[in-house]
């Protein structure tokens, strides 16, 4: 029963197609993230795999058991939700966290934080994040 | 009502969500809802804030706009990445203003940003009520904050506020 050559040939179609589109993006995707050369740039390409790279192979999975179960099987779908909703959390924090490297090391091309009332930005604290770093440092020679 | 079952529509997901994850069977549904219900007791005693829907009619229009949008992005920025360095591409942070407030609502901008390949939410300033985005494409940069402004930010404002 749970043998592919059970497949017709309708389902075996779309779920290779549903296959090689997931496969496919997933692949663009890694090759995007080794060859981009920038941090923000880098964080666009695997969000090719986790959407609709994703999305196609859950695709296939539910219509290849569903055909050979001769029933719904749906719970593909969970990790659908789950990826999606997942995702924003570690892509936030790493972009918040190059973001926070990147303004504290003075990076030209990131922009400032831009708050006039803002408490971010006073000297004192500049000064005393930029002072632990040397310091450990200077114990480590 | 509100002190039994403080969370119904959650109560109805991971009812779902177990069926999905066992099967579909009488056992299977009163085992789901007892599992529910003690979640859902669980999450209450967190006093977490109650989103608010307004609009649900609204919600399965844009469920629909953001899967369009995540096909057509994918189709463009895999094009990009496939064409390598013979294209020309600026790619940069941009600052949006925000009109949304609502906590539940900027949850839902977040996942349809960064499942929209080609944006990517780096930053919000509540205090300023800002958000930093990262284009992967910016040649446009009016077509983006349309999009962000009058596509996904009007229709949330609707559904939550």
């Amino acid at each position: 029963m749970n043998h592919a050559a059970h497949l017709p040939l309708w389902a075996a179609l779309l779920v290779a197609i549903f296959l090689l589109i997931g496969a496919g993006l997933a692949l663009i995707g890694s090759f995007g993230f080794y060859r981009l050369r920038n941090f923000y740039d880098r964080i666009h390409a695997p969000t090719l795999g986790t959407s609709w790279g994703t999305a196609a192979i859950v695709m296939a999975s539910m219509i290849c058991f569903s055909v050979l179960q001769s029933r719904l099987v749906l719970h593909e779908l969970l990790i659908g939700v789950f990826v999606t909703v997942t995702t924003p959390v570690t892509l936030m924090l790493l972009g918040r966290a190059a973001l926070y490297r990147d303004r504290s090391e003075g990076n030209p091309e990131v922009p400032a934080i831009s708050t006039p009332k803002g408490r971010l930005d006073k000297p004192q604290l500049t000064k005393e994040s930029e002072s632990v770093p040397h310091n450990s440092k200077n114990m480590n020679d | 009502m509100s002190k039994i079952l403080p969370y119904p529509l959650l109560t109805i997901f991971l009812i779902i969500m177990w069926l999905l994850l066992t099967n579909f069977s009488l056992g299977q549904f009163l085992v789901g809802t007892i599992l529910a219900f003690i979640a859902v007791q669980g999450l209450a005693a967190l006093h977490p804030a109650k989103p608010r829907l307004r609009r649900w009619d609204l919600l399965s229009k844009l469920i629909a706009i953001v899967l369009y949008d995540i096909v057509r992005s994918n189709i463009a920025v895999a094009k990009i990445i496939l064409q390598g360095s013979k294209r020309e591409r600026i790619s940069g942070f941009m600052t949006i203003p925000l009109d949304l407030r609502d906590s539940s609502g900027l949850a839902l901008l977040s996942v349809i940003i960064t499942s929209t390949p080609g944006t990517a939410w780096i930053d919000y300033n509540s205090t300023q009520d800002t958000l930093l985005l990262h284009i992967f494409d910016l040649v446009d940069e009016t077509a983006w904050r349309n999009l962000i402004k009058n596509r996904y930010e009007q229709l949330l404002l609707e559904i939550f506020e």
